[in-house]
């Protein structure tokens, strides 16, 4: 049963969900949401599991019409929201039915936000997961971005009755010049004065970043003099920091699975949210970690999202 | 560069999920078949906290969960398996033929590749088809082979301006590499031909031909063949 219609799609809306795994060795790249907390987050509210499919939305919001009652929440990047012309809240369970127009507007914090409906969208899945991989033309709804007059279904479950809103220190903060964490490698013996400059200037955001990678201006990363420019094709993570020839870093997020440069470090699991939370204009600095720390801060966030599961 | 096998795998830290393995240098058959074999080996035991393996050239990448195991733990199994693997044969091969029609509307760059090298147009066939070419690795995009065995006769620069959209099934050369396109998408080889068969499909209960450590065999076919084999691909 139909149960939303796109009046106006936005920037770039595609529905994705946790990510597709275990088809890395034949170039599928994993996709799935860029971030993770504010995703588990929306699904919370509105009474699902938390790897249900909901909307990504980057930089503008769509405009859409419920055909059916439903629960829905806007979490992530701060964007004005509005059903039927009323001015409502970001990170709270909304109550909507047939005939309500619920319209999202720009950016105000953050980059990408994220709808979730009660039931998870209801989409084919495509080889594990019902994420959009739109250079595949997989996954989400016919493998694109929505346009204007798709029809979305949900899955069906109950609506919850209570309204649902997490305290506000738990909520996240989106910084226009974060300080982002990485680990050295897997490359880091080929630079040497790379290294420094790369952790200790600032970073530019260009507009050349989506969810393949975001590519950055800054000083000049280079080589160790006499490495080779490439290396022998291997396998890239998200959060891979690659040093193409013209020194510029770029970092790999999910849509990309092998490459040929080398990755002078990798951006810690729990920071990529708050690089794919970042626009154009903004800045990046770098900060050295290690593993350890990466380790402690994957289980903090881990259980960061039990607590949000136990606010109910 | 020179290839050669590593006594020990030298261990690589990919971020706090990712720990890349690299068992040789530079791209050799010997070192690829080695990266397999231990990907084969330790798929049969599934370790603990391993997510996916992903096999290249010469590396294996493991993906884990950080709340389940670490590279510490990661390596002492690797070490142990890497010990005892000396005696384990990998399987052999499995060569998949890959019909293609050459030339014409399929593969408008063929002159290029028989002007670089004065060539007929049947000597570029023959040299392009006669090879089984082991796949390196598949990356990239969905499906894409990294395939080894190209005849120098046939090594052809890229062209200078790449093409905004490459037509799916595509057959190309750039360089030392030959290879094929699953999917559309923009690229600068210069393309020979093209078969009829889907390279990717995501839909069908094994999306894909072939994986790494299979041979392709590409087969000449008629412009006849083709359409008839296309349009076998089309009704299921």
């Amino acid at each position: 049963m139909s149960a939303i219609k796109i009046l106006a799609p936005g920037g770039f809306t595609t529905i994705q969900d946790n990510g597709r795994f275990g088809y890395q060795q034949m170039g599928i790249p994993v996709c799935g949401v860029l971030d993770s907390f504010a995703f588990k987050g929306a699904n919370i509210l509105v009474g699902n599991d938390d790897n249900q499919a909901v909307l990504e939305i980057t930089v503008m919001g769509p405009s859409l019409e419920f055909t059916k009652e439903m629960v829905i929440a806007l979490t992530g990047a701060k964007m004005g929201m509005t059903l039927n012309d009323k001015p409502i809240e970001q990170w709270k369970s909304i109550r909507v039915s047939p005939g309500d127009i619920l319209t999202i507007s720009q950016i105000q914090s953050g980059c990408r936000s994220y709808l979730a409906f009660t039931g998870g969208l209801k989409v084919p899945e495509v080889m594990g997961s019902f994420s959009t991989y739109v250079s595949g033309k997989i996954g989400g709804f016919m493998g694109r971005p929505l346009q204007k007059g798709d029809i979305l279904e949900t899955n069906k479950a109950r609506v919850l009755k209570r309204p649902r809103s997490f305290p506000r220190q738990m909520l996240p903060q989106y910084s226009s010049n974060p300080v982002i964490r990485l680990i050295l490698g897997p490359q880091d013996d080929h630079f040497d004065q790379g290294i420094l400059a790369l952790t200790e200037s600032n970073y530019l955001v260009t507009a050349k970043a989506d969810r393949m990678g975001y590519r950055l201006q800054g000083p000049p990363v280079p080589l160790i003099s006499g490495m080779p420019e490439s290396i022998v094709s291997e396998p890239s993570m998200p959060g891979s920091i690659q040093i193409p020839p013209d020194e510029q870093p770029i970092i790999l997020l999910v849509e990309q699975t092998v490459g040929g440069y080398a990755k002078i470090a990798t951006v810690i699991s729990t920071d990529l949210s708050r690089v794919a939370q970042t626009t154009p204009g903004d800045t990046i600095t770098f900060e050295k970690t290690d593993l350890k720390t990466a380790h402690h801060l994957y289980m903090e966030e881990k259980n960061k999202i039990i607590k949000l599961k136990n606010c109910f | 560069m020179e290839s050669m096998l590593f006594e020990k795998p030298v261990y690589r830290i990919a971020g706090d999920k990712g720990l890349l393995v690299e068992f040789g240098e530079g791209i050799d058959p010997k070192v690829n078949a080695k990266v397999r074999a231990m990907a084969k080996t330790l798929e049969k035991n599934s370790p603990h906290g391993v997510k996916e393996m992903v096999p290249t050239y010469r590396s294996l990448l493991f993906i884990y969960d950080p709340a389940v195991t670490n590279p510490d733990k990661l390596c002492e199994l690797i070490d142990t398996v890497n010990h005892s693997l000396e005696k384990i044969e990998i399987d052999p091969w499995k060569v998949v033929e890959i019909p293609v029609c050459y030339g014409n509307k399929f593969g408008p760059d063929i002159e290029n590749v028989q002007k670089a090298h004065g060539l007929t147009l049947e000597e570029v066939i023959s040299l392009h088809s006669t090879p089984e070419y082991l796949i390196y690795m598949v990356g990239f995009t969905p499906g894409f082979a990294f395939l080894g065995g190209l005849d120098e006769k046939l090594h052809t620069p890229r062209l200078s301006t790449p093409r905004t959209l490459v037509p799916e099934g595509s057959v190309g050369i750039a360089n030392n590499q030959t290879g094929m396109y699953p999917i559309a998408s923009p690229g600068g080889w210069q393309l020979i031909g093209k078969t009829p068969l889907k390279l990717f499909a995501p839909h069908r209960a094994n999306p894909f031909l072939y994986k790494a450590g299979d041979k392709i065999k590409f087969k000449p076919v008629s412009e006849k063949e083709y359409e008839r084999l296309a349009q076998r691909e089309n009704n299921g």
